[in-house]
């Protein structure tokens, strides 16, 4: 039991994952009709613009210390990153709190490549078919990812959490099981919450303002909203920018769940579409729910009682497929995904 | 015994009844008029005879064989075309070969595995498709490209490539909806050639009431899903309940 | 109206440019046997996907996995039976055909966007089975292949100490048969790459034939529209299976070609950006053309190679005329895109290619032809008239 309580907490994190970006593939979907191949893009660049705030932190002062010397006999370096030397212990909060600090950064940034990307790019292909679109946006989705790699390298990039949701909470507790059964590690608690949040805030946003309403509007009918002289356009450059903003805080906050490495968004993208397509093309919910399940269910595959249980009737361990394994049973059983609804994009 | 026969065929969506217990026989050779105000059902009711859509109870049987349940490739290859509100055609493709399309259909069937066999060669499809273009006026225009066709030619073709199939049921979906007074008169005349040198059995959904009247043998009247009346159409006109359902808004 | 060039007449100079290959390509210094096989098999990739893609219009992101699955069927049956490249290649075919009609099968329920994104899918699923689920199949990471102490039960002659190589029936691939000095070039004449071209030629006489048939037509009426092909009587289905698979075996066969150049399967042949690259090649070409797929995939292919050779040095050497510090500027500016940096220069291509020039090279020569003949202000004038 508790195992299986840990599972579904290890399939969160990455459902999160999922979930965001699947959220705002659909956003751009329903409203702009494009399905943007540079979102895993979107999501990398967000996490790259946390690790470019933490190696901008970690500029240094460098002194060297006559009195004390390093293993070759030279004095030693001393080095003192600037926010420190200048803001104290205020600089040293900076450099602990480097993530959530990078959120304030991503967000605007996030937001002009969003709509930048729309203006300058994708908004020349509405008219365009469908396959056309995809394929510029996969163009600039491997750009993207290679600028990356040329400016940070291809390796892994190691980033530190907060001190204080470093280390593991012994969440078991909580639910009655065995201390030490369910350990999990607090930021993937925060980056779950953090999630929660996020996706709650995009559907009050959706549903509570009058934006929103015009947003939801258009998503069901551009055309009428369009006529009632309302400019659409504008509103769906903005729910671009919102998009890309929710792809990019999504990868800056997994920079503690997983080291940010360039091919991270390539890699989440062909899972984010499985996601958008099971959980049903257009529909928000779909997505998220969707997103949350196909984390847990790969999570659970890849416990070591499931891998074992499959050896031991000769099947290979399927943990790599599962998702594409359920997905392709859902959409045959239900060929409009979860929540799909008729008629969407099926021209 | 008609060779359309349809029977209480009810369709409900959400909680709007759609169509209520619809019944109509259509005569073989005739023309049939299916007339009604906005939003009466008579697109459903087409969809549903095209298998577009599918009926919660009744039955639709053309030549004593029953439609519902089957595929719209299914349905045409029984004999039934349609022609659409706004024209469907292949419009990337020319004249002639969206003629040739649904000539291969009607001759080889729904599914026929040829890649090798050369199009070019096959005279009987090309005689075939050329006659109906020369008999629709089309002939000069074979090697155009049909997307760059004006809305009355693409119409023209549309019925063309309707004809080369030698349907034996013809659907109309408001044939003249969006076109000038010439072009409309065409149409009826183009459409009265068809049926008395052809013979084909014609169901026509229809606003313009000058389309209808010059054209039906019989017609029938939609209102709020249900057929309220069926007759010749000089005693459609002074129908009383037509006149408070439908014609008291429109002009005559 | 279009004249078109006589099917007959296109078909032999293909053909005779094909087989002249070795002779064409010697002044581009393209001309060495391993390119050159690498431009007919991904020929063939791409003709085969042109008559899913460029017909139909339906947008596969899974084609790689076809040619991965062809590459570890050629790999099996040389390690089983025989370094006879015969049946490896038949196998290939059968064996990526009935992968394709499975996922074919499923992907081709939905269209549009939803069956790109089945493929991709996919093709990834595959990719993951081939790299980690089926290692016993695939050799996992390392890929498939050969070894000493592989049956290979038709082989009797057994040259112990070395691999064997891949023949066609006694005839070695690899082999050079004819190395003549022409104009100053050394030309190299091998098998391998006259087996691929043979087998590329005849890929292009199907695609011909394919185009010209009713089945052809059937396919391209999908594309422009479906809704009336349903109501025409119709089944699209099973046109788009056909389709489907065909392109499938097509893809297969060039896995198999790849297999029987370099005797090694990977599931890195597979990867979903594998995909996209073909795509790229027949867009490139132009889609829906007879021609345009060869002439992208050997574009593509002819770029990746000279892009790779080009280093830092070799840019400084071309960029020397200037100043140093434009000289600098220059090289770092081309640096990122040249050696290592293929996928930069593939994916800014890719986007380039998709704004600018949708219908292609053969798209782009056609329209530099009529302009060129002024064709297209006549046209124009017509038009008004």
């Amino acid at each position: 039991m508790d195992a299986i309580f840990l599972q579904i907490l290890n399939g969160l994190d990455k459902g999160s994952a999922y979930a965001l970006i699947a959220l705002g593939l659909t956003l751009i979907f329903g409203t702009l009709g494009v399905v943007n191949f540079a979102h895993g893009a979107l999501f990398m660049i967000g996490a790259f613009v946390a690790v470019t705030l933490s190696k901008v932190l970690a500029i240094s002062k460098v002194v060297l210390d006559p009195e004390r010397l390093d293993f070759l006999g030279n004095p030693a370096k001393i080095k003192t990153p600037y926010v420190i030397e200048w803001f104290g212990s205020f600089g040293e909060w900076m450099i602990d709190y480097t993530i959530p600090l990078s959120l304030l950064l991503t967000i605007p940034i996030m937001i002009i490549i969003g709509v930048v990307m729309e203006r300058g790019l994708i908004r020349h292909f509405y008219k365009r078919p469908h396959a056309d679109q995809i394929l510029v946006t996969f163009g600039l989705a491997i750009v993207l990812q290679e600028l990356i790699k040329i400016f940070f390298g291809s390796e892994a990039v190691p980033m530190q959490t907060p001190d204080t949701f470093t280390g593991a909470l012994d969440i078991g507790i909580w639910f009655g099981f065995n201390p030490g059964s369910v350990i999990y590690p607090y930021w993937r608690l925060v980056y779950f919450f953090f999630a929660a949040v996020v996706i709650g805030g995009v559907f009050s946003f959706l549903r509570f303002t009058t934006f929103g309403m015009v947003v939801r509007a258009g998503m069901a009918d551009r055309e009428t909203v369009g006529l009632l002289g309302i400019n659409i356009d504008k509103k769906f450059t903005i729910m671009f920018g919102v998009a890309a903003a929710v792809a990019g805080t999504a990868g800056a906050m997994y920079t503690g769940v997983n080291q940010p490495v360039f091919h991270m968004g390539m890699d989440f993208l062909v899972l984010s579409f499985v996601v958008v397509v099971v959980g049903g093309m257009g529909s928000l919910p779909g997505a998220v729910a969707a997103g949350f399940l196909l984390g847990v269910l790969e999570s659970f595959a890849s416990m070591p009682g499931v891998k074992n249980a499959f050896e031991a009737i000769g099947l290979p361990s399927i943990d790599q497929i599962i998702i594409y394994l359920v997905a392709v049973i859902i959409l045959l059983v239900r060929p409009r995904g979860l929540m799909g609804k008729v008629g969407v994009m099926e021209e | 015994m008609g060779i359309l026969e349809v029977q209480n065929v009810n369709k409900h969506f959400g909680g709007l009844h759609a169509l209520n217990n619809v019944n109509l026989s259509v005569e073989e050779g005739s023309i049939h008029a299916i007339i009604g105000p906005n939003g009466a059902g008579k697109s459903t009711f087409l969809n549903c005879l095209i298998g577009k859509l599918k009926p919660d109870t009744g039955s639709v049987m053309f030549q004593g064989k029953a439609v519902l349940g089957r595929k719209p490739h299914q349905i045409n290859q029984m004999g039934i075309s349609r022609v659409f509100q706004t024209p469907e055609i292949f419009a990337e493709l020319t004249v002639m070969e969206n003629v040739i399309i649904p000539c291969l259909a009607h001759r080889d069937g729904a599914f026929r595995l040829n890649p090798f066999k050369n199009l070019e060669k096959d005279r009987d499809i090309h005689e075939r498709a050329e006659t109906i273009l020369e008999d629709m006026g089309m002939k000069d225009k074979m090697d155009m490209h049909s997307g760059s066709l004006s809305r009355g030619d693409k119409r023209r073709l549309e019925m063309a490539m309707c004809l080369v199939q030698e349907p034996k049921l013809l659907l109309l979906d408001e044939p003249t909806a969006g076109m000038a007074r010439a072009d409309t008169n065409n149409t009826i005349d183009l459409l009265k050639h068809i049926s008395e040198t052809r013979g084909i059995t014609m169901v026509i959904i229809e606003h313009d009431m000058h389309v209808v009247f010059s054209l039906s043998h019989k017609i029938s009247v939609l209102a709020q899903g249900a057929i309220i009346a069926e007759d010749l159409p000089d005693k459609i006109k002074g129908h009383p309940k037509v006149r408070e359902a439908y014609l008291g808004e429109a002009e005559v | 109206m279009k004249k078109r060039m006589n099917d007959k007449l296109l078909i032999l100079i293909f053909s005779v440019v094909i087989l002249a290959f070795p002779l064409i390509l010697a002044p581009t210094g393209a001309a060495y046997p391993d390119l050159m096989q690498r431009f007919a098999i991904y020929g063939i990739f791409a003709i085969g996907f042109n008559i899913l893609f460029g017909l139909t219009g339906y947008l596969s992101f899974g084609h790689a996995a076809f040619l991965g699955v062809g590459s570890y069927a050629a790999m099996w049956m040389f390690k089983l039976l025989t370094m006879n490249i015969f049946p490896a290649l038949i196998l290939s075919v059968l064996i990526a055909g009935i992968f394709s009609l499975l996922i074919g099968f499923i992907s081709l329920r939905r269209s549009g966007i939803y069956f790109s994104i089945l493929t991709l899918a996919f093709a990834q699923m595959s990719y993951n089975l081939a790299y980690s689920v089926l290692t016993p199949l695939t050799n996992g990471e390392t890929g498939l292949q050969l070894r000493l102490d592989d049956p290979r039960v038709l082989d009797t002659v057994v040259d112990a100490g070395s691999l064997p190589s891949t023949n066609l029936f006694g005839l070695e691939m690899k082999h050079v048969f004819w190395n003549p000095e022409i104009l100053g070039y050394n030309l190299q004449f091998n098998y391998g790459f006259y087996v691929c071209a043979a087998l590329l030629i005849l890929s292009f006489y199907i695609s011909v034939k394919i185009f010209r048939s009713p089945f052809g037509m059937m396919l391209r009426a999908v594309k422009t529209n479906q809704t009336r092909l349903n109501y025409t009587g119709i089944s699209t289905r099973p046109y788009t299976l056909a389709a489907f698979v065909i392109s499938g075996m097509f893809a297969g066969l060039a896995g198999g070609l790849l297999a029987t150049m370099d005797p090694l399967a990977g599931a890195d042949r597979m990867q979903w950006t594998a995909s996209g690259e073909l795509v790229l090649m027949v867009v490139l070409g132009g889609s829906g053309t007879l021609i345009g797929p060869v002439l992208g995939a050997i574009f593509i292919r002819y770029f990746n190679s000279v892009l790779s050779q080009i280093n830092e040095f070799t840019l400084h050497a071309w960029f020397s005329f200037g100043p140093e510090w434009m000289t600098n500027l220059l090289v770092s500016i081309v640096d990122p895109f040249v050696g290592e940096g293929w996928e930069l220069t593939l994916g800014a291509l890719f986007m380039l290619v998709v704004t600018f020039l949708p219908g292609g090279l053969v798209d782009g020569g056609q329209r530099v032809g009529r302009w060129i003949t002024g064709a297209n202000r006549r046209a124009a004038k017509a038009r008004e008239a």
